[in-house]
């Protein structure tokens, strides 16, 4: 590729940020939903570290989105106020909690595809990118420590464990396509060297899946057709009740802060 | 909360500099010493307290009998002469 054509458009760079940033909003706002509700006081705590380190993520993309499209909108307006639609996370991370075994295997799957990412993104051509994503490797690696370990021991368990981790993961493995589903955004940003190719991720992941669920002694769902996209602002119903949730507050009391 | 009773207990130590000894912080449950270090660093150490863990089942502990404190420590309350305090320190010493 030459460097001539290779000019970052900002609406690209915005695009890249929301999606990026609405993964970590999102699934951090799913998992503090068990705050209170896990199955032992330590692992309350440490799913609400996990969800706080994603928040943080966010705050930083978002923040960063809100300087690119130039309007004067903050990491909290960004967050906190937008539409339905114009949320643009993959769709695995809205899906919810379920049992623990369903939030473990979505934690793992999309803890190892931000861990590839992330460890990419750090050599980006965009400087605050790479100082963000440098920054959150080292917290997904975190992450993925423990939802790796628990499929582990879940997949690896009882019966009964290894066949609702088994069934969590044949529930949410069609949303896994998304993840690499490349559309002009990302061919743009390869492009410019800005953002990692979706391709060399996937590789990864499938890698990085594979020895985990050998250990975790479970079964690779096969790939099925897959029709949602959150990266284009397509949906499923289970965004809505959780915006709902995460928004009220910001709605009722416009700007509050305490 | 069945599995949680199920949980072993594990002492946590904390070191909270490089060049200092590990020292006991508390007790958590954990199903394996990997989940003990994961709880340990999510309760021990989120506000940077420390640099390294160490985990022990508490089971894998021996204390001392509380029982045999007569016999164990209170031989030792009257021999004063086993604190270096007999000593003459010359002027020249500062730092001792």
């Amino acid at each position: 590729m030459s460097a001539a054509a290779t000019t970052v458009r900002g609406a690209d760079l915005l695009r890249y940020a929301l999606r990026l940033g609405d993964l970590s909003l999102v699934l951090g706002q799913r998992l503090g939903e068990w705050v209170g509700h896990a199955p032992a006081i330590e692992e309350d705590l440490g799913l609400a570290n996990i969800a706080l380190d994603l928040i943080g993520q966010a705050r930083l993309l978002l923040g960063y989105a809100g300087e690119i499209e130039g309007r004067g909108r903050g990491e909290d307006e960004i967050a906190f106020l937008r539409e339905h639609g114009e949320y643009l996370n993959p769709v695995l991370a809205e899906q919810p909690n379920g049992d623990f075994g369903q939030t473990v295997v979505r934690q793992v799957l999309i803890d190892v595809f931000q861990l590839e990412l992330y460890g990419r993104l750090a050599d980006s051509a965009d400087a605050r990118l790479a100082a963000i994503a440098g920054k959150s490797v080292k917290e997904t690696r975190y992450h993925l420590r423990y939802s790796g370990g628990w499929l582990v021991r879940l997949g690896d368990g009882t019966a009964e464990s290894r066949a609702r981790v088994q069934s969590a993961l044949e529930r949410l493995w069609p949303y896994t396509v998304e993840l690499f589903a490349e559309d002009d955004v990302d061919r743009a940003l390869a492009a410019c060297a800005v953002a990692p190719p979706l391709a060399a991720i996937q590789t990864a992941w499938s890698a990085r899946i594979d020895q985990l669920l050998g250990e975790a002694t479970l079964e690779r769902p096969r790939d099925r057709p897959y029709a949602w996209f959150g990266k284009r602002g397509e949906h499923s119903e289970h965004l809505g009740y959780l915006l709902a949730d995460m928004q009220h507050l910001q709605r009722t009391y416009p700007g509050a802060r305490w | 909360m069945q599995d949680d009773r199920d949980w072993p207990l594990y002492e946590i130590f904390v070191r909270a500099r490089g060049g200092l000894d590990h020292k006991h912080a508390g007790s958590l449950h954990a199903a394996d010493a990997r989940m003990a270090i994961d709880h340990a660093r999510d309760l021990y150490t989120r506000r940077e307290e420390g640099v390294s863990l160490w985990v022990v089942r508490s089971s894998d502990i021996t204390a001392s009998d509380p029982a045999e404190a007569d016999s164990l420590f209170e031989p030792a309350r009257d021999k004063i002469y086993r604190h270096p305090t007999f000593y003459a320190i010359p002027d020249e010493v500062k730092t001792l």
